[in-house]
């Protein structure tokens, strides 16, 4: 036979392989597991907080790890840190291009990153000598738009972009130092677990994709949706991925098992999944969607067991804080509040002041 | 019609360790055609059902079936066929279901059956040390006595080597003991003749042929090479179990599911939660107090959990472990342009004959990190900072499998703390009266 048509039986065998092992250790379905596991009940949150100052769509925001600081970009050209608990502006920051579609907080709480249509990550220091917040690094070598960026310390920090491959930097230098190169689609976001050890991306070619940082190896890929994986999460204990897509579902990937174990979708939904997050435990998921709304799953069951309706646009952005307190949704609609979790027992509080907040 | 000898290659002169594996590759490829086809529903080997004492196992044929096929599809005499044939039973492509398991193919009635992808040698070649190590403690909890000689051997000699994920080891056997409890008799059989005869092929008993030996020299080549292509995958049983003690041990930590204590700053306005939880305060909270025996992970996570935990090392005269592995942490995550500084002061420090506080790393392991960090990089400490790790880990830890690490100074910080949130925590119900009482409009 010619070499090709080897090589392609070789894959196809290669892929049924795969498909074995996988078959090989399905011995149970995550439905089947939980069925004695208690119902969560209906959760109900409240806007607690909304944050007001940006001017036009607000495409990303990200909690820094002291849970009371976040950082916004919208493409009204700028970048603002919050307090979010005083609702004050700390820092508003112009940008270059207007054109923003990401942003993160670093760990230490130092720095902040952003990037867009202008094809570079920008990395701003926040904690300069005189005060000012400038400019540190801007990071070039991306052929396509910057969709996500996640630090990894204050010396690296990672790139998901539309020319389908993530970057690994070194930002003292500037420079690029891992490319991960796989995807057949734009890289539309990515998520980094507490080791920092690796990190996880999710491309318009449907699939999400966990990398090696050491080895920049691709180490698993998920398949099963049927459209752009717009958002990606890990589940808290690091062993499982959660995945948001253009087909209306969100999807529960596990690491060890390499499967997918769960989707939570419902016949109603029908619009694409822009941002998700899941709270402290992981046992509920917070999803953003294109209708507006934000669907809260109960991970284990896949039952929604409620909705955030507090927004007049579309959802591009969730973040749960890192002591699971409170939840930060930003809009197109260029608000972001703030919403923190009831239990429940369903006392009604009146939400305070602002006679635009939802109650 | 193809020729006998174009199935199989011939072994190479040069006794490289290179050459095996482009050899074995190269046969385990032509094997595996070869076997597809015989498993093929239409022009593929006859399969029936196989009855075994009172369990009916499916798709099985007898050896006979094989000669007969390998003679009519390659146009050979019958025993040629049965070379070929004895040669797939012996590379693990086909395996016996009776007692004796003997990788040999016997031209009658017994019963064999084609071996799972999974298991073929392409894909899971060379076998991992842990996936022995778990198959021998299985073969022991299932049945004291039923491991022979020379596994007995091996078991021991594991135990010690790879003593550091023991714990893990007997975990997993036993999930996947009690999961494979749970399959249809015929499943279970059928599973476990695949997996003996896998371990039959990869860790032959002395005295038998083995195949995929490739000579003593070669040994040295078999670490280093990459397992590709099918990752070691965990039973769905067993993940799904984690995920759901997480989300159960993680409950009360979770403001959603469980409100928290004194209350949520962003109901009541009030930052006291924060203050009480903060890096810097004297006395931990229950609830922190409780994360960190979660997992040890979660200790080192809170750096007032690593304070803790360095008060008590030193104690105990062992805190150059965690000192050692900060310094490790800091060169992982620090900046590009002070890592060989970095890597110099923590050999000084920590690995050089002599240092002050010199860690007790395994030889194989301070061999291989003597020798890398003649080129310092950032990941260079990894498998020392990860033996250290461990150590502090077992050292620390009294009850592994339940997932919980207790830790004697944390045992008595949660009878002594004063803190009003540890007060509280006893009753979930006079949380809630406090909640009721402060509710403001």
């Amino acid at each position: 036979m010619g070499e090709m048509e080897q090589l392609r039986k070789e894959a196809e065998s290669l892929k049924d392989q795969i498909t074995a092992a996988r078959k090989a250790v399905a011995d149970a379905t995550l439905p089947d597991t939980v069925s004695s596991t208690a119902v969560v009940g209906r959760v109900q949150l409240k806007t607690r907080k909304t944050l007001r100052g940006h001017l036009a769509k607000i495409y990303a925001m990200h909690w820094a790890t002291d849970a009371k600081l976040c950082v916004s970009a919208s493409q009204d050209g700028k970048l603002i840190v919050w307090d979010t608990l005083t609702t004050n502006k700390v820092n508003a920051i112009p940008l270059k291009s207007s054109w923003v579609m990401t942003c993160a907080y670093a760990p230490s709480g130092n720095m902040v990153a952003c990037g867009g249509l202008d094809n570079m990550c920008s990395i701003y220091n926040l904690k300069g000598k005189d005060g000012n917040v400038k400019v540190m690094r801007e990071l070039a070598a991306h052929t396509g738009y910057l969709s996500c960026c996640r630090f990894l310390s204050d010396s690296e920090i990672i790139t998901s972009s539309g020319d389908c491959t993530c970057l690994l930097w070194d930002i003292e230098t500037g420079t690029q130092k891992t490319t991960f190169a796989g995807h057949l689609g734009d890289c539309m976001s990515l998520a980094v677990p507490g080791d920092f050890k690796t990190f996880v991306s999710g491309a318009c070619d449907f699939t999400a994709k966990l990398w090696d940082i050491r080895d920049s190896n691709c180490t698993h890929t998920f398949s099963g949706h049927e459209s752009d994986v717009n958002a990606i999460a890990f589940f808290p204990n690091g062993n499982a991925v959660i995945t948001g897509s253009d087909d209306a579902t969100c999807k529960l990937f596990d690491l060890r098992s390499d499967q997918e174990l769960i989707t939570y979708q419902d016949s109603s939904i029908m619009c694409g999944v822009t941002s998700i997050a899941p709270s402290l435990s992981g046992r509920l998921i917070l999803a953003g969607y294109d209708d507006f709304n934000v669907n809260i799953w109960d991970s284990l069951k896949a039952e929604r067991v409620g909705v955030l309706a507090g927004h007049d646009n579309r959802v591009s952005c969730i973040g749960v804080s890192t002591d699971g307190m409170a939840c930060c949704t930003g809009s197109w609609d260029s608000f972001l509040p703030s919403f923190s979790f009831k239990g429940q027992d369903n006392v009604m509080r009146l939400c305070k002041q602002n006679k635009q907040q939802y109650l | 019609m193809p020729c006998l000898s174009k199935v199989i290659p011939s072994i190479p002169h040069e006794n490289t360790s290179s050459n095996f594996i482009k050899w074995l590759t190269r046969l385990s490829g032509q094997m595996e055609r070869v076997v597809v086809s015989m498993q093929d529903p239409d022009m593929g080997v006859k399969l029936r059902n196989q009855r075994l004492l009172i369990t009916v196992i499916p798709h099985a044929m007898t050896g006979n079936d094989i000669v007969e096929w390998l003679m009519q599809k390659f146009s050979v005499c019958d025993e040629e066929a049965l070379h070929v044939g004895n040669l797939l039973v012996k590379f693990g492509y086909i395996y016996p279901l009776k007692e004796p398991r003997v990788l040999t193919l016997r031209p009658d009635e017994t019963p064999y059956r084609f071996q799972t992808p999974y298991y073929w040698t392409s894909t899971r070649w060379p076998a991992s040390e842990l996936d022995y190590a778990i198959y021998l403690a299985k073969k022991n909890i299932r049945k004291q006595g039923e491991l022979i000689e020379h596994e007995k051997e091996s078991y021991n000699m594991l135990h010690k080597r790879i003593n550091h994920t023991w714990d893990f080891v007997v975990m997993q056997a036993r999930e996947q003991l009690r999961a494979s409890k749970q399959r249809r008799k015929a499943d279970r059989i059928v599973l476990e003749c695949q997996e003996q005869a896998y371990w039959l092929v990869n860790r032959p008993p002395p005295g038998m042929m083995d195949v995929l030996d490739q000579g003593p020299e070669r040994k040295n080549i078999l670490n280093s090479r990459v397992q590709l292509v099918v990752p070691t995958c965990v039973c769905v049983c067993v993940c799904v179990c984690s995920f759901v003690k997480y989300c159960e041990q993680y409950q009360p930590h979770d403001p959603i599911m469980q409100g928290c204590l004194p209350s949520n700053p962003w109901i009541t306005d009030d930052a006291m939660y924060w203050t009480i939880n903060s890096d810097s305060v004297a006395v931990p909270t229950k609830l922190r107090v409780e994360r960190w025996s979660f997992s040890f992970v979660e200790l080192l996570s809170d750096p007032m959990g690593q304070r803790e935990l360095m008060a008590y090392l030193e104690k105990e005269f062992s805190a150059e472990n965690l000192c050692f592995w900060q310094a490790c942490e800091d060169l992982r995550h620090g900046e590009n342009s002070k890592i060989p500084s970095k890597v110099d002061e923590i050999y000084k420090q920590f690995l050089a004959p002599g240092a002050t506080r010199w860690v007790n790393i395994d030889s194989k392991t301070m061999e291989k990190t003597l020798q890398g960090i003649k080129q310092p990089h950032r990941f260079v400490l990894d498998d020392a900072q990860m033996h250290i790790y461990f150590l502090m880990k077992k050292v620390m830890s009294t009850d592994l499998h339940g997932g919980t690490c207790v830790f004697p100074f944390m045992r008595r910080q949660r009878h002594s703390s004063p803190s009003p949130a540890m007060l509280t925590q006893t009753g979930e119900d006079d949380g809630k009266t406090k909640h009721h009482g402060t509710g403001n409009v």
